[in-house]
């Protein structure tokens, strides 16, 4: 059973409570659930949708085939319709819509109508619609109402049976009426499955490192980021500052970060192009920081709530001067929190800034995963504090050492003073213009740390064949899509996915010679989610390996498993 | 106790006769008066011969970004609201570059003391107006006079009810002394804008033009009183008031935060057990 239902409406219809209601009616269930959103930049109209694919084997990208339809306007059926599965079905409720469907996949349930009459409202509409759902999959209701039990517990008894009268009423419907339903489900697997979406994986793995201090300027898809910490707050003891603009967070992270505690910022392109004066601002003055970097289509505005992954190469390369970086780009929101979490710690253990780096599609994705094991966490304090600080005979923020680390002195915690500059400066933070100096603060704060940062660098991910003729890259959220591409064709297909997570330092070949691998196969393809290839052109520069094939897409939507596999399977075809 | 020789910093490269000479000598003074041990505070600064200030003493100094200096004290503040955070920013930096910081850092009322070294000109730049240039100032990039409208520090501050407001001039140093003073021991956002004659660029405003022209706010004179000291913001030219202009006891931002409230970020222990908790949550 690999089931996939969409549901369609126009913004501020309530399709993502209709949506998150569902997927979390599968994964309490014990289904493995994979979600994914389009929706246009606006509060009200326009044509979202919100699509969740659940079953009892885990799963990890889009379909394009979809087996339920809700329809909440008519643009769902014209723009959906064709994407009907052979058995799919179609729910929708005539009145609303105000046109009737005779063809025998539709299923016209009166949404409103059994709201008013069961719930003593129409805004119950679409939980009549959930329950319907359920009722044409035969999944009983328990779960759900549960879950509407939760989350109306503040507003009172008469709303939440409202809202089980309602959800049992759409339930009822179904089973009575959707008689050429061929949707049964299979047994749930017994596992206990947690739900998150990327944006919540990145937050939770920066409270687990301990991230206090957090500030940012909306901007989608980063913004629910700042929700997630602002929620979190009062719990942790978390500083979750709202700035006028995205120079001022960055500035702010960096001074909350100078006076000793964890921080962070996120945006996206555009406001981060904004940050970019305060990135080498992290570099010169040895400023640990994290940056949460969602990428959505540029240039400029681009479209806004869309996906790309054309912001590689401007994070590798933004900002002036040279200085060392981390950036680490997530496949999953399993890898977005360990990977948010190491960025933190790499951050402080070299005093770098440090990027995770996603885009729309990573954010808004909620997949089911066995478990985040806090063990897993590392949390180390690399900070000069207390005893240790006072203790010292002589303090410099700057001093040249071995390995280009320099003591991070909390200030105010002892009688020596931290200093640090923005200019070019000497071992005490102050202000030099000499040649020596600035050759020496050259090799200390770049030659000596970079190839030290990259031995803690994680080479990439092959999975599938050991020694595959037929390989395809990526790097971050094509993950789940590449992985079951290759689950797909290896059937017939002696090929593998090489995944990069770990970006920056570019992982060196010692731990694993990915380059042998790839030298030895027949053909490899690099997918991109841009339109040049930037991956690519990174990995010939750092190694001089060339791809000879390219799946690059850049319509702002994500591939969907049909969509890549088929490519692929045409690409090889044609050696 | 602290002495001069504790704050004994590099030795500055401003001008010989600067201004910002009178401002880091009054600074110092106030500071060992104080009793402010050199550890215990951070100046931030920027970018120009202001931003150079915190060099030419000791203390914790995080020496940013041009226009930038609010931002940073802002997250060392937040991060660390027992610990004094100074901000020293040129007009140039603070009023042009850092505007909008500016604005919403009053808004906030962070307690940051933010001095303001104000010659209404760019000097490290060499020689373009500065948003205090005064309407008409003839300079190489602006060779018809300045057409900008000067800005007003003390009346925008009054009107965006910052809770401190004063203007000292470098040339009267026991004055501003006073002012330093009470801006350290404001609880709240405070602006003390110096009126700072650069010998090198400013031909106009010299030493000799601000004598003919400050005077001491007086003690009858109720900076509480916001119209009032709206009224007292706006006069400039003939004659330019020095001292404190306005003043209010708003909470501050430090305040606010429940998270804060006890114990400063920094010494907030970090418990890695208690995130099970928000794992579970989405089982």
């Amino acid at each position: 059973m690999d089931y996939s239902i969409k549901i369609g409406g126009e913004a501020g219809q309530g399709i993502q409570t209709i949506g998150d209601t569902l997927a979390m009616v599968f994964s309490k269930s014990g289904y493995h659930v994979f979600t994914h959103q389009d929706y246009d930049s606006r509060i009200r109209g326009g044509h979202n949708y919100y699509q969740i694919r659940f079953s009892e084997k885990p799963v990890m990208s889009p379909r394009t085939e979809i087996n339920i339809l809700v329809a909440l306007d008519m643009e769902s059926i014209r723009q959906h319709e064709k994407e009907l599965s052979e058995y799919g079905q179609i729910i929708y409720d005539s009145a609303s819509l105000k046109e009737k469907h005779e063809k025998p996949y539709f299923l016209d349930v009166p949404f409103t109508a059994l709201a008013t009459e069961h719930g003593g409202s129409k805004i119950m509409a679409n939980t009549v619609a959930t329950g319907a759902v359920l009722g044409m999959l035969g999944i009983e209701l328990e779960i759900l109402l549960g879950i509407i039990k939760n989350t109306f517990s503040r507003k009172g008894e008469d709303v939440i049976s409202a809202n089980i009268n309602s959800a049992m009423a759409g339930h009822d419907f179904a089973i009575k009426n959707c008689v050429k339903c061929n949707l049964a489900v299979t047994g749930p697997s017994k596992e206990k499955l947690l739900l998150i979406n990327g944006t919540d994986a990145i937050a939770l793995g920066a409270i687990s490192a301990g991230c206090k201090f957090y500030a940012a300027y909306p901007m989608t898809p980063s913004t629910d980021i700042l929700n997630f910490m602002a929620t979190r707050s009062k719990e942790y003891g978390i500083v979750v500052e709202q700035a006028e603009d995205e120079i001022a967070a960055i500035n702010m992270a960096i001074g909350a970060s100078f006076a000793g505690t964890r921080a962070m910022t996120s945006s996206s392109g555009g406001g981060f192009a904004l940050m970019v004066e305060g990135l080498s601002l992290a570099g010169m003055t040895e400023t640990p920081v994290v940056i949460g970097f969602g990428q959505r289509p540029g240039p400029a505005t681009g479209l806004p709530t869309r996906t790309e992954q054309a912001d590689l190469q401007f994070v590798l390369y933004s900002a002036h001067g040279e200085f060392p970086r981390v950036v680490f780009a997530p496949g999953t929101p399993e890898q977005a929190f360990y990977l948010t979490n190491k960025a933190f710690d790499l951050a402080e253990k070299y005093q770098v800034p440090a990027f995770v780096i996603f885009d729309t599609y990573l954010a808004d994705t909620a997949w089911t995963f066995k478990e985040f094991d806090s063990k897993k966490i590392v949390y180390k304090d690399y900070r000069l504090r207390g005893d240790a600080f006072k203790g010292l005979p002589e303090y410099k923020r700057h001093s040249y050492t071995d390995n280009g680390v320099s003591p991070l002195g909390v200030p105010g915690e002892a009688r020596h003073v931290v200093v640090t500059d923005s200019d070019e400066h000497d071992e005490e933070g102050h202000i030099a213009e000499d040649a020596e100096t600035r050759t020496k603060m050259v090799d200390k704060r770049l030659s000596k740390k970079l190839p030290l940062i990259r031995q803690d660098i994680t080479p990439p991910l092959l999975y599938g064949s050991k020694n595959p003729d037929f390989i395809i890259t990526g790097w971050g959220s094509t993950y789940g899509v590449m992985k079951e591409s290759v689950d797909r064709l290896s059937g017939s297909r002696n090929i593998a996915m090489l995944h990069f997570s770990e970006i920056y330092p570019f992982p060196s070949t010692d731990k694993f010679d990915y380059l042998e691998i790839l030298n030895n196969a027949k053909l490899t393809i690099c997918v991109e989610i841009n339109a040049t290839g930037q991956f690519a052109r990174l990995i010939r520069a750092e190694t001089g390996y060339e791809f000879k094939n390219a799946i690059n897409r850049f319509d702002g939507r994500p591939f969907t498993l049909e969509g890549l596999s088929g490519e692929i399977d045409a690409l090889i075809g044609r050696l | 106790m602290p002495s001069l020789e504790d704050y004994k910093g590099k030795t500055p490269a401003w001008c010989p006769g600067c201004g910002n000479f009178g401002i880091l000598k009054t600074f110092k003074d106030t500071m060992v008066e104080l009793g402010f041990e050199p550890h215990q505070f951070a100046i931030v600064s920027g970018i120009g011969q202001a931003g150079k200030f915190p060099h030419y003493l000791k203390c914790n100094t995080f020496n940013g970004l041009h226009g930038r200096t609010l931002p940073v004290a802002t997250g060392i503040r937040l991060a660390n609201h027992e610990m004094p955070v100074i901000a020293v920013a040129g007009d140039g930096d603070c009023y042009g570059e850092g505007g909008n910081h500016l604005i919403h850092a009053m808004r906030r009322n962070i307690s940051i003391k933010l001095f303001v070294h104000d010659n209404q000109i760019y000097a490290l730049t060499k020689g373009q107006a500065s948003p205090t240039s005064a309407e008409g100032t003839i300079t190489k990039i602006q060779p018809s006079g300045v057409f900008s409208e000067q800005l007003n520090p003390m009346a925008m501050a009054v009107a965006l009810d910052c809770s401190f407001a004063a203007r000292g001039f470098a040339g009267d140093p026991e004055h501003l002394k006073t002012l330093i003073k009470a801006a350290m021991e404001h609880k709240g956002f405070s602006l003390v804008d110096i009126l700072q004659p650069c010998v090198t660029f400013n031909k106009i405003n010299t030493y000799e033009w601000y004598r003919q022209r400050v005077y001491h706010i007086g003690p009858e004179y109720n900076p509480e009183d916001r119209a009032e000291a709206f009224r007292k913001a706006l006069e400039w030219g003939d004659r330019i008031p020095i001292g404190i202009i306005y003043r209010n006891n708003r909470p501050t931002l430090e305040e606010r935060i429940p998270e804060i409230k006890d114990v400063p970020l920094v010494r907030q222990p970090f418990d890695i057990s208690q995130i099970e908790a928000s794992i579970r949550e989405f089982y």
